[in-house]
């Protein structure tokens, strides 16, 4: 095992499928001989040649296009979107395209691609580059939205979204990129999509969250020990489809639930998880389950990022909240 | 004033110049003559004949189709007639190994490629088996949203040309479409990667009511290609010949390596844009009509082959009977096939439902099995 950052977790998944399947091609802006503005791509085109990791002219709409028709010859196209705030230029392709292509075509065709993107806040970007916009792509059935919130977490699900028959959106956080390291295999492994990790177990309160906000809310739930709550943390890791059975066995354990996301709080996967907790463990429930997110405005300039960010403060004050209801 | 840029730094006049390379290749004028000789393809009289076939039995689907629709038999339908040249000869230049990314007017060159009659109108009618052509026919679902059609091409081609297969993915949208900017990207992508596509506008001189002048201010469509750096050729849309000839050069280029080309025909769609409540008159004139009817591309290529003794009234009729025998039979097994459910919609969504899909499905399997 080695000790890697979450973008060394990354490159490795990528890597470990490249290796083992010809058909996965990694493609997109700056991917090849820079390996990408991250480096997520380092050394992929040495290690693969050009034919497999190329750069792609400068239009998201045309990234999302080629994958489309490299899927259809065969390939398992693995492209990156630059940043997520991007993704408005390639929606048709994503919405409109991929996620349709298996139904419209009466099941003959579908899209096996895993695009990956870099989002979240916290790291003083220029505009339009740090939004949360996976609430954006939860809401479009065909896909399935992967989340990860560690290393080891990032190369097991990365590689189980590249085997994956239906197209997958694998959102990065950019904070966790190079937050910390850990231990991470060095096989392949697969980690299934769709189903939550409980990051933390506990008795008193239930934290359902993802990305970032998962280390705000072990922060909290650090804390919140002290004040003698045992606190226990989900993290979902895929967002579309939701883990719901892991949710509700720990609601049902604990008898209250708080939900943490980085995103706005308009329209969002934490209203989502909200309504299921209410649809199946509404009597479960001693307290009602609140929210920590983001304020329903646009994603800030860098200056009131700190702020406008959740973070594990807002957590533990929610938290309390629900825990003293 | 006059201008005192010296001639090298005249942008004015560098795009007239550009301008006017791309005139409008022909081979067959509108009275069925040969008047481009050299440019002849190389081509058999059977293959004439069956070209001719397709073009007669395409404008009976057409009429057919109308018909269907108005007695609601069918559903979205666009209409082709006056695009046979367009649509059938560039198709007539493909071989079966390669790619159909149509648009939505576009189904004609799809049932040619090996999509069933009978699936045709299921796709009009709305049934998602429609689109699921037979294993081995390389084509797309009718593309709606216009252009995107375009970018999916470059990665088609693309993937061809890493395959190493001898073959091409062409795609068709119209003079509406050269708008988007999925246009660009498609064509500039695939010159980029030199990869084997053939993008066709058919220029019918309406996207649905605006007319051609008002999507750019480009002389013609062909044009573009140069901003893509990739070959661009401007064709009579209503001359078989000249399609056909465009198509093949450009499909001889793609398999060599040679990477993409643009293909504008110039053409008309006597219908409406839909039979959805479109209303042509409201944006053409009886005159604009009579125009273009006289340059139609069966009565030129008829009289072409008559005069070659290689089509007659009995030939056409036999394309004629065919074309409406054959409707009849699809008809009938598209009304034979049971109408779809929500859970098939369910069932086509992923390869495995989740469980959010499958606790729904649930409800769906309980409500239509009443």
């Amino acid at each position: 095992m080695a000790q890697m950052t979450m973008i060394q977790a990354i490159t490795d998944a990528l890597r470990t499928e490249m290796k083992n399947d010809e058909n996965v091609l990694v493609f997109g802006e700056d991917v090849g001989l820079n390996g990408g503005v991250f480096r997520a791509t380092e050394g992929l085109q040495k290690e693969y040649g050009e034919d497999r990791v190329f750069d792609t002219p400068l239009a998201e709409s045309g990234i999302g296009g080629l994958a489309i028709g490299l899927a259809l010859e065969g390939y398992r196209p693995v492209p990156e979107i630059q940043f997520f705030g991007f993704v408005f230029e390639v929606m048709d392709s994503v919405s409109g395209q991929m996620a349709r292509m298996r139904y419209r075509s009466g099941g003959k065709y579908s899209s096996p691609i895993t695009i990956r993107s870099p989002f979240g806040g916290g790291v003083h970007t220029p505009e339009l580059h740090a939004d949360s916009l996976e609430g954006l792509m939860a809401q479009q059935p065909g896909l399935k939205v992967v989340i990860p919130s560690t290393p080891k977490d990032a190369k097991g699900l990365l590689i189980a979204s590249i085997r994956d028959n239906d197209p997958v959106i694998f959102l990065e956080h950019m904070k966790l990129y190079r937050s910390f390291r850990e231990e991470v295999p060095e096989e392949d492994y697969t980690i299934e999509l769709g189903k939550a990790d409980v990051k933390r177990e506990g008795t008193d309160l239930s934290i359902i969250t993802y990305g970032a906000m998962v280390h705000e809310s072990l922060k909290a739930a650090e804390a919140l020990e002290k004040d003698g709550y045992s606190v226990e943390v989900i993290d979902l890791r895929t967002i579309q489809p939701i883990d719901i059975e892991t949710i509700i066995a720990s609601v049902e354990k604990t008898n209250r639930a708080i939900v943490v996301q980085e995103a706005q709080k308009q329209a969002g996967i934490a209203a989502s998880v909200v309504a299921e907790i209410n649809d199946r463990a509404i009597l479960s429930l001693e307290a009602p389950v609140l929210r920590v997110t983001a304020a329903d405005t646009v994603f800030p300039f860098s200056q009131a990022e700190s702020v406008w960010l959740p973070n594990s403060k807002d957590v533990i004050a929610t938290a309390k909240k629900v825990l003293e209801f | 004033m006059a201008s005192n840029k010296t001639a090298q730094f005249d942008a004015v006049k560098t795009l007239s110049k550009i301008e006017e390379h791309f005139e409008m290749f022909q081979i067959l004028d509108q009275e069925g003559n040969v008047v481009n000789e050299d440019a002849m393809p190389d081509i058999s009289d059977e293959d004439l004949q069956e070209l001719m076939h397709r073009m007669v039995y395409t404008r009976i689907l057409d009429q057919r189709s109308i018909s269907l629709n108005r007695q609601g038999r069918l559903g979205f339908y666009a209409p082709t007639a006056g695009q046979e040249a367009s649509q059938i000869a560039s198709h007539f230049a493909l071989e079966k190994e390669d790619w159909v990314v149509p648009g939505y007017r576009d189904v004609p060159q799809i049932i040619w490629h090996g999509l069933p009659l009978s699936q045709a109108f299921l796709f009009s009618r709305g049934h998602y088996l429609g689109n699921k052509s037979p294993e081995g026919v390389n084509v797309l679902p009718p593309q709606i949203i216009i252009g995107a059609q375009y970018v999916q091409t470059a990665g088609i081609a693309l993937g061809l040309k890493k395959r190493g297969k001898k073959a091409v993915a062409i795609t068709y949208t119209g003079d509406g479409g050269s708008s988007q900017g999925d246009f660009y990207e498609g064509i500039n992508f695939a010159g980029a990667y030199s990869a084997p596509a053939i993008f066709v506008v058919q220029n019918n001189q309406f996207a649905i009511s605006t007319p051609r002048d008002k999507q750019t201010a480009g002389k013609t469509i062909a044009q573009k290609a140069v901003s893509a750096g990739i070959p661009g050729i401007l064709v009579d849309g209503m001359d078989p010949l000249a399609v056909y000839a465009a198509t093949k050069d450009a499909r001889d280029r793609a398999v060599n390596g040679e990477g993409p080309t643009l293909i504008e025909t110039l053409c008309y769609r006597y219908g409406p844009h839909t039979m959805a409540g479109d209303d042509p008159t409201r944006y053409r004139t009886d005159e604009m009509d009579t125009e273009w009817e006289k340059k139609d591309p069966l009565v030129r290529f008829r009289k072409f082959l008559e005069d070659k003794n290689l089509w007659n009234e009995e030939k056409e009729n036999e394309s004629i009977e065919k074309a409406k025998e054959e409707i009849k039979e699809a008809i009938k097994v598209a009304d034979d096939t049971p109408k779809q459910k929500v859970t098939d919609l369910m069932e086509n969504m992923y390869e495995e439902m989740p469980s959010n899909l499958q606790e729904q499905y649930e409800i769906y399997k309980e409500k239509e099995s009443k």
